[in-house]
């Protein structure tokens, strides 16, 4: 079906709540295939929750998620997911070789140890982020931008055509920001899907050509040239952003 | 001494000390899964529940079997363990406090049935109060049979899922991401965490079996950094103290068993807390120490060379020397330190003592001179982290400059020349 692999990840009328109050509503959604999509909105706008129910970590309301057409269940495979940093406790005591392994388990099965072809290629997936030097340094002396990229490169060693990452840029200096969206642009050019839950304005026309503006309930998505506009920004920031008549702190020249 | 002998070569002794081996190595084993996965305490909860589950199997047998006690005690240390996962999940209650009210209200229970027990007839032959604080002289063959298949068991099951159970600690979410029944594989490991505090119900006792789960695995953390090494570690722990226990109370007259087998793996613990290489407390100390002592050499070498580099610049620097006021006014240090620190330096032949107080060596002024070229080009570097950025530097280690590529180092020296930082002090050049 021609319509599935141009749109892998489909979400139609998803609702997500927590205790009685709902923090995703009615959210239908079409993600295009060979895109960096960035997924923007104010605090508790539910940004991770979505990225979450769509890999089934929480549980939905209502609504129907598809990965390729498919059930995420049967789809796990073809995903690969880097959660926020401070999701973990870093003084697990493991290494960032051992770390990138675990986005192999998926593929070794049960009982089973990581193979010599798996750490081969958790090792090269550490080189792609340029951590090869530090494959047997224990993680909790990593710094935070390091531990971000041995995270990236866990999600990389799952061999997924569809990525999802939650606020990969948190606390990580400006290098690390620019090699993870190198990788991130090198994933698109391969065809692959990247999701990437993100906070600073400023940077989404540079980095994504895709946007999905989000508060609770979608408020636009779109390529983002066409839907990252003052209009659509006030809709999903309301009083929060407020935008000169000529000039925005935010957007810089753009206005 | 040779009554002792006679007394390791008994049989039943012997059961004993293979009896608490075991207990040790299971729950060290466990108790690393457990603490990782921040279930430390929820062992406790299902020790202390163990109580009226051997109660109840006694009072439903009519007899005093091992395997009966275990069962009864497993079945209500996970009705425990599943209170506490209702309470928190359906209620506003916390983990921790949740943890208080199943634990206290399961003892408690336990309590009163232990006591009815006792006055009731023939139970006050029953032995039941034992498992309160553990006794491990009562054990016979067929119990620590009981106990190693438990053993065995649990330990295949942990070398099984090692790889499940590492990444359920670390990071539950992918784990569950990736498709891994994170619920079943925590199930799993509550039942194992269960099993292990049956082990050792009979040599430890309900109030202390949570210490066996705790206190090996965190003594094994301090002197590893890989799992796998840690668990085989806290296994070797646990035996040990297991060991220690029965041999100390073999030995020694009105010694309970259980709390010395606690004791000897507090003191593994707070040995390990001391003496750990990195990780221990003296290695820290001692590690803090040598950083000082580098910096206080680092300082003092470089303010003599800033104040003899200024003086060269204007004739010529003073041949009496700086006095230890002006080394203080350039970054002041505690006055002891500096003086100790020349002293040394002196030593090496790095600084001259004169008249009004030091001065830098031929070798000392190499030294400053390579030292204060570094720290110029990494705070250059720093300054401009923009053009730098993308190269990684490896922080931990001293020679910072020494790791970037040529180029780089080249541009460097050339912003060097631009800001005046160049260090122009070389051997010779000054007052002469």
């Amino acid at each position: 079906m021609a319509h599935v692999l141009n749109f892998p990840v489909t979400l139609h009328n998803v609702t997500v709540a927590y205790r009685q109050k709902p923090v995703l509503r009615e959210i239908d959604l079409q993600v295009p295939a060979g895109k960096l999509v960035g997924i923007v909105g104010p605090n508790g706008a539910g940004k991770s929750t979505l990225m979450k129910s769509i890999l089934g970590l929480v549980p939905r309301a209502s609504g129907e998620v598809r990965i390729n057409g498919r059930p995420y269940k049967e789809q796990r495979r073809q995903t690969g997911y880097v959660p926020q940093r401070e999701s973990v406790d870093w003084e697990f005591p493991t290494h960032a070789l051992d770390v990138v392994l675990m986005g192999r388990y998926g593929h070794i099965g049960w009982f089973k140890r990581p193979s010599a072809q798996d750490k081969e290629i958790a090792m090269e997936c550490l080189r792609k982020v340029g951590m090869a030097d530090y494959a047997d340094r224990q993680i909790s002396q990593l710094s935070g931008g390091q531990q971000q990229r041995v995270f990236l490169a866990r999600a990389l060693a799952q061999d997924a055509s569809i990525y999802f990452l939650d606020e990969p840029f948190v606390g990580v200096d400006a290098a690390t920001e620019k090699a993870i969206m190198a990788l991130l642009t090198e994933l698109k050019e391969q065809g692959k899907t990247v999701l990437v839950v993100h906070h600073d304005l400023q940077t989404v026309q540079e980095y994504f050509d895709w946007v999905l503006l989000l508060n609770v309930r979608k408020i636009a998505f779109g390529p983002t040239a066409e839907v990252f506009n003052e209009e659509n920004l006030q809709k999903t920031y309301g009083g929060r952003l407020r935008l000169g008549a000529d000039h925005d702190p935010l957007l810089g020249q753009r206005v | 001494m040779d009554s002792y002998w006679t007394l390791l070569t008994d049989p039943n002794t012997q059961w004993v000390l293979f009896g608490c081996l075991l207990l040790g190595v299971a729950s060290g084993v466990l108790g690393c899964f457990a603490l990782l996965r921040r279930h430390s305490l929820l062992g406790d909860a299902v020790a202390h529940a163990a109580l009226p589950g051997i109660c109840i199997a006694f009072l439903l047998t009519g007899s005093k079997s091992m395997l009966w006690f275990m069962i009864g005690a497993a079945v209500v240390g996970w009705l425990a363990s599943l209170c506490i996962g209702w309470v928190t999940r359906y209620s506003r209650i916390h983990e921790d406090t949740a943890l208080g009210v199943v634990l206290t209200v399961f003892f408690g229970i336990g309590i009163v049935l232990l006591t009815y027990i006792q006055h009731s007839a023939g139970g006050s032959q029953s032995g039941l109060d034992s498992f309160l604080f553990g006794k491990a002289a009562s054990m016979v063959l067929d119990d620590v049979l009981v106990m190693a298949g438990a053993a065995v068991v649990l330990l295949t099951i942990c070398a099984l899922f090692f790889k499940e159970f590492k990444l359920l600690a670390f990071d539950p979410g992918f784990a569950r991401g990736i498709g891994m029944p994170a619920g079943l594989l925590d199930a799993l490991l509550m039942l194992l965490l269960v099993a292990a505090v049956v082990i050792g119900l009979q040599a430890v006792g309900v109030v202390l079996m949570a210490a066996m789960l705790i206190t090996p695995a965190l003594a094994a953390r301090y002197w590893t950094e890989r799992l796998d090494r840690m668990i085989v570690l806290a296994g070797l722990f646990g035996a040990l103290s297991g060991a220690l226990g029965t041999f100390v109370s073999a030995l020694v007259v009105n010694m309970p068993t259980g709390p010395v087998i606690v004791l000897s793996a507090t003191l593994l613990f707070l040995f390990s807390l001391f003496c750990a290489p990195r990780r221990g407390l003296l290695a820290k100390i001692i590690r803090l120490a040598a950083l000082r002592n580098r910096v206080a050499r680092e300082n003092v070498l470089q303010s003599l060379y800033e104040l003899m580099e200024r003086d060269a610049r204007q004739g010529g620097w003073p041949e009496g020397g700086y006095g230890e006021e002006q080394l203080l006014a350039r970054r002041p240090i505690g006055e002891r330190v500096l003086r100790a620190t020349l002293q040394k330096l002196g030593r090496n032949g790095l600084v001259q003592s004169r008249e009004q107080g030091w001065l830098l060596s031929e070798a000392g002024l190499e030294d400053a001179q390579g030292l204060t070229l570094n720290l110029r080009l990494w705070d250059l570097f720093t300054m401009y982290e923009a053009r730098f950025g993308a190269i990684v530097v490896d922080r931990d280690r001293g020679d910072l400059i020494a790791q970037l590529p040529a180029d780089t180092r080249a541009e460097l020296h050339e912003l060097l020349r631009q800001h005046d930082m160049e260090p122009t002090l070389s051997k010779g050049g000054g007052s002469r």
